[in-house]
């Protein structure tokens, strides 16, 4: 008994793996789409040098 | 390895992608995103539309991660029921411990999400709301009381609470409220559709109200909660969330509620059977329009209220 191209076991693998890297690339987008929005809200600050030499 | 080694049959666990899907419950996910959506909007506190989704978003896949979890634990009940005999794991398609795995890994990623994109009072809340879905429902109380369906309601409820959370990051009278109003409906939902799946329950052993108090018991309590329900939602409308739409569109579903549970309520079982539970059918259909349009009535007072069209 030989696999066809075409065989159920496949599609459906086929299928799994389109649905995962879609749900994937959306998680990229998620976290980026997040990054870019809170990096550019008011309350975003960055340390100065001399906050992250002295520890604070 | 020749080719006759290779498997050709489709195997325990080879599930299709919407197999996976649908351990999440996809309809009961619509409910929890409609009343997160209205809780975030309702909340005095504008929030940044792409944060707004993405709290929504992580709410609904906790939600569903909590349906997965469900469904692994209670595989054994399902099986015998009909209305769930064809959830994927006792279909065959996935597996118990497949269900588990993604339960617990979509849990961890949604209550980790919601709080790096809005803070950890709303991530605390669907903690908890996993928790009690899973562990005070799934594993407690459904098998052990007929009050499973009052107290497991709790967990549904919450999702307009974490949606105001994650909008203002406090708890206000105004979201409990929307908690009251979830809560309260859920047992005359569930014990009307307890009323016409009865077989189902009975062979499963879920101790419903009909199952342990009776029918006629079952139809006392339906009315006792919607009358209970009437003056929570009506009164709901005199509060911030409320305003002159709401009011108009508690007191015309209230009052055909009300009927549906009074007629409910003055049907005995030869009359019910006589016309194939039409009035109990009646009733679970219109509990559906009754959430949404009370939860649609909050989020067009906020609308009016962001817009100042009454200002």
């Amino acid at each position: 008994m030989s696999l066809s191209r075409q065989h159920e076991l496949h599609k459906r693998r086929a299928g799994r793996n389109k649905g995962v890297g879609i749900v994937l690339a959306a998680l990229i987008a998620i976290v980026f789409g997040l990054t870019v929005v809170k990096v550019s809200s008011d309350n975003f600050t960055m340390q100065s040098a001399n906050e992250v030499n002295n520890g604070n | 390895m020749s080719d006759a080694s290779i498997q050709t049959t489709i195997r325990h666990g080879e599930a299709e992608f919407g197999d996976y899907f649908a351990l999440l419950k996809p309809r009961v996910m619509t409910l929890v995103v409609f009343t997160a959506f209205v809780g975030l909007l309702a909340a005095p506190v504008a929030i940044h539309p792409f944060i707004g989704f993405c709290a929504i978003l992580f709410i609904a896949v906790g939600g569903g991660a909590s349906g997965a979890l469900n469904m692994w634990w209670d595989a054994d009940i399902d099986a015998v029921m009909r209305r769930t005999a064809k959830r994927p794991i006792p279909a065959g398609k996935v597996t118990g411990d497949e269900a588990l795995a993604i339960g617990v890994a979509l849990s961890a990623f949604s209550i980790i999400f919601l709080g790096l994109a809005t803070n950890w009072l709303a991530a605390g809340l669907l903690a908890f709301t996993i928790f009690f879905y899973v562990v005070i429902y799934t594993m407690w109380l459904k098998r052990l009381t007929p009050q499973n369906i009052v107290i497991g309601g709790a967990a549904g409820a919450f999702p307009p609470m974490i949606g105001w959370a994650a909008a203002t990051g406090d708890i206000s009278v105004a979201s409990v409220l929307m908690f009251c109003l979830t809560f309260m409906w859920t047992p005359p939902h569930f014990w009307a559709l307890a009323l016409f799946v009865r077989m189902d329950y009975d062979n499963a052993t879920v101790p419903m109200l009909t199952v342990t108090h009776g029918r006629r018991s079952t139809r006392v309590h339906i009315l006792v909660y919607t009358v209970l329900l009437a003056i929570l939602a009506i009164g709901t409308g005199f509060t911030a969330i409320g305003g002159p739409i709401y009011l108009a569109v508690a007191l015309v579903l209230n009052a055909l509620f009300l009927k549906g549970a009074w007629d409910i309520y003055r049907r005995n079982e030869e009359m019910a059977e006589a016309d194939n539970f039409a009035v109990e059918k009646k009733f679970f259909k219109l509990s559906l329009l009754y959430l949404f349009a009370h939860f649609g009535a909050i989020l067009i007072e906020a609308g009016i209220d962001r817009l100042g069209v009454f200002a």
